[in-house]
């Protein structure tokens, strides 16, 4: 990783986001008797160092428990790093939270930000005030997003009378009004039906081209990450198992996809190259292949060589390519 | 576009918030109504056996009371305001998104919580108060200078009522459930602000604690001026104190709170 320089700003110079050993800490106190309790600390964070550059889009993923959330608070300055540097353009978070709050934008895919009882428009008129955003800028930052998320209809609808999508869809809106130089998304896609989190994918896609905001994405959903970020960070137990591309994690992990094929009638395990057959139940077999691999030679061969009726493909999920390179690790 | 925009809108929007829920407000008049008649039939048998107890006559008395059904919900006395939503959101760990506004918590609350006082004011306290108006002899002030008075205690008591509430629901992010502090303080709320007996009829020394006790700037201290018997500035100072204190309270829980407490959830 890059040397820490600081420039003529303060910033650091090797990234935007910067980590430099950062720990969290929690003491959990635990009964262990009438009067009894016992001390024990939870390492959330663990000795993590990272730099995300300007403009980059990384996926932050890992289990549930790994330390992602906690992550995620410290670099809005919510939570104190026990130990370690951390900054977000410039801005030691935790101290200058309010200040650093300008620059971010943030999404929790479980939680809202918007005013629950009152219609969506405002909730983003109150973020005009919040955020102190120039009338014009609000405007063609509102127009905008109405545009692109497809809000127009909804504006004037309560809030909790909206769907999850249209709610996810109006809480990103809320977050970027105030043109952030950084969002986190904590799963954003939670939940979300598959046309929703084509719009959503699609929105922030075009929002890193055309405004290179830096984005770092948390997520269960490794489509999410494969159709968004060149680069995707795993953390496990508080510690950066992974920083790189999506294929390489794949490699890593030696992961497989599945391909599920429906056969005209029962047939004995197909033979194909580089797949196997792991699973027959009457016509429906299932194949695995390399996650690396395309799919589209596998079909056209099946198709070609076998009575094919249906087929899907299956990703791997995260859980399952993390426990496979924890494993491997343990091995070498 | 200072500061003061924004608090006014997060203001305004606390009162259409509480504003959208019709049903609740029409049910609430019907209900401060009702337990307004019975107090006024049971405070009017008492001062018929004992006239002019605390210094008040029956006309004073049957003010105090459909000022106190006026006052429930504006001052959420027994509880009710916004430390209910704090609380859920400290227990659920949504307060996580309030921290990462530009903005301050306590303040937020604050402004809040006086759009839906004054909310509760106009949709909760005028039509019981009214009623009360029309259809007893109440005692009412003819000169505008001591309903001026009047409206400015009840603005610091609004003061109050939200320093006390603010604590409440601060206590949540060290006891996660907040349900015994909610259940003190509406007890606490209900007896030494005076909705269950006019502090000036408490006896003693008895007396002389509860009328110095913060929530006796809620309803006793606005109704005093209302029927002549308190000074203004003399209650401006009492309540304006009780703010100072109750309010430097908050913002030191609160820095204490989001400094050492976990916030909850993933």
């Amino acid at each position: 990783m890059a040397k820490t320089a600081e420039t003529a700003d303060g910033s650091l110079a090797e990234g935007f986001i910067a980590l430099q050993d950062v720990a969290k800490v929690f003491e959990v106190r635990r009964k262990t008797g009438f009067l009894k309790r016992e001390r024990r600390e939870v390492r959330a964070v663990d000795g993590l160092s990272f730099t995300v550059a300007r403009g980059e889009m990384v996926g932050y993923i890992g289990p549930n428990g790994a330390g992602k959330s906690t992550t995620i608070k410290m670099l809005t300055g919510i939570l104190t790093p026990s130990a370690g540097r951390l900054r977000v353009a410039g801005i030691d978070p935790s101290r200058e939270r309010r200040r650093l709050a300008h620059r971010i934008g943030v999404v929790f895919g479980q939680r809202t930000t918007l005013w629950w009882d009152l219609p969506l428009i405002d909730s983003y008129r109150l973020a005009h005030r919040m955020y102190r955003i120039p009338d014009a800028r609000y405007r063609e930052n509102l127009d905008r997003c109405v545009e692109l998320l497809e809000l127009q209809a909804l504006l004037d609808v309560p809030v909790r009378q909206l769907s999850l999508g249209q709610r996810m869809r109006g809480d990103i809106a809320a977050a970027l009004l105030h043109d952030p130089e950084v969002l986190y998304l904590d799963e954003p896609t939670i939940g979300l039906d598959v046309v929703s989190k084509a719009k959503v994918r699609g929105f922030l896609r075009e929002l890193n081209a055309e405004r290179s905001t830096t984005v770092l994405l948390t997520t269960h959903d490794l489509q999410d990450i494969e159709q968004l970020c060149s680069r995707v960070m795993v953390i496990d137990q508080g510690r950066l198992m992974y920083d790189g591309p999506l294929a390489g994690l794949h490699e890593a992990g030696e992961s497989e996809r599945t391909l599920v094929v429906d056969l005209e009638r029962e047939l004995p395990p197909v033979v194909v190259p580089s797949a196997r057959v792991v699973r027959v139940e009457g016509p429906r077999q299932w194949l695995a292949f390399p996650a690396g691999q395309s799919a589209a030679p596998l079909v056209a061969r099946l198709a070609a060589e076998y009575p094919l009726v249906d087929l899907s493909v299956r990703e791997p999920d995260i859980e399952a390519v993390i426990a496979k390179m924890y494993a491997e690790k343990a091995v070498s | 576009m200072g500061a003061g925009r924004l608090y006014a809108a997060v203001a305004a929007g606390g009162f259409r918030r509480y504003a959208t829920y019709r049903a609740a407000t029409a049910a609430g008049v019907f209900t401060n109504t009702v337990f307004g008649l019975i107090l006024v039939s049971t405070y009017r048998a008492l001062w018929d056996e004992r006239p002019h107890l605390g210094g008040w006559d029956q006309t004073q008395v049957v003010t105090y009371v459909w000022l106190g059904q006026a006052f429930l919900s504006t001052l959420a006395i027994g509880g009710g305001g916004v430390e209910n939503e704090l609380m859920d959101r400290i227990r659920t760990g949504d307060v996580a998104i309030d921290l990462y506004r530009p903005v301050d918590l306590q303040l937020w609350w604050l402004a809040t919580d006086l759009g839906r006082a004054f909310f509760q004011l106009l949709g909760r306290g005028v039509v019981p108060f009214v009623f009360g108006a029309v259809c007893f002899p109440v005692y009412l002030p003819t000169d505008a200078g001591t309903w001026v008075a009047f409206f400015v205690a009840v603005l610091l008591a609004m003061l109050v009522g939200f320093g006390i509430r603010y604590l409440v629901a601060l206590s949540a992010f060290w006891l996660l459930d907040g349900m015994g502090v909610t259940q003190m303080a509406w007890l606490a709320g209900f007896f030494c602000s005076g909705m269950l007996l006019p502090l000036n009829v408490f006896p003693g020394a008895l007396g002389e604690v509860v009328r110095a006790l913060p929530w006796s700037a809620l309803l006793q201290a606005p109704a005093q001026i209302l029927l002549g018997h308190a000074d203004p500035l003399g209650t401006y100072a009492f309540q304006g104190a009780w703010a100072v204190a109750l309010l430097g309270a908050g913002r030191l829980v609160q820095s204490a709170a989001t400094r050492r407490v976990v916030v909850q959830g993933g």
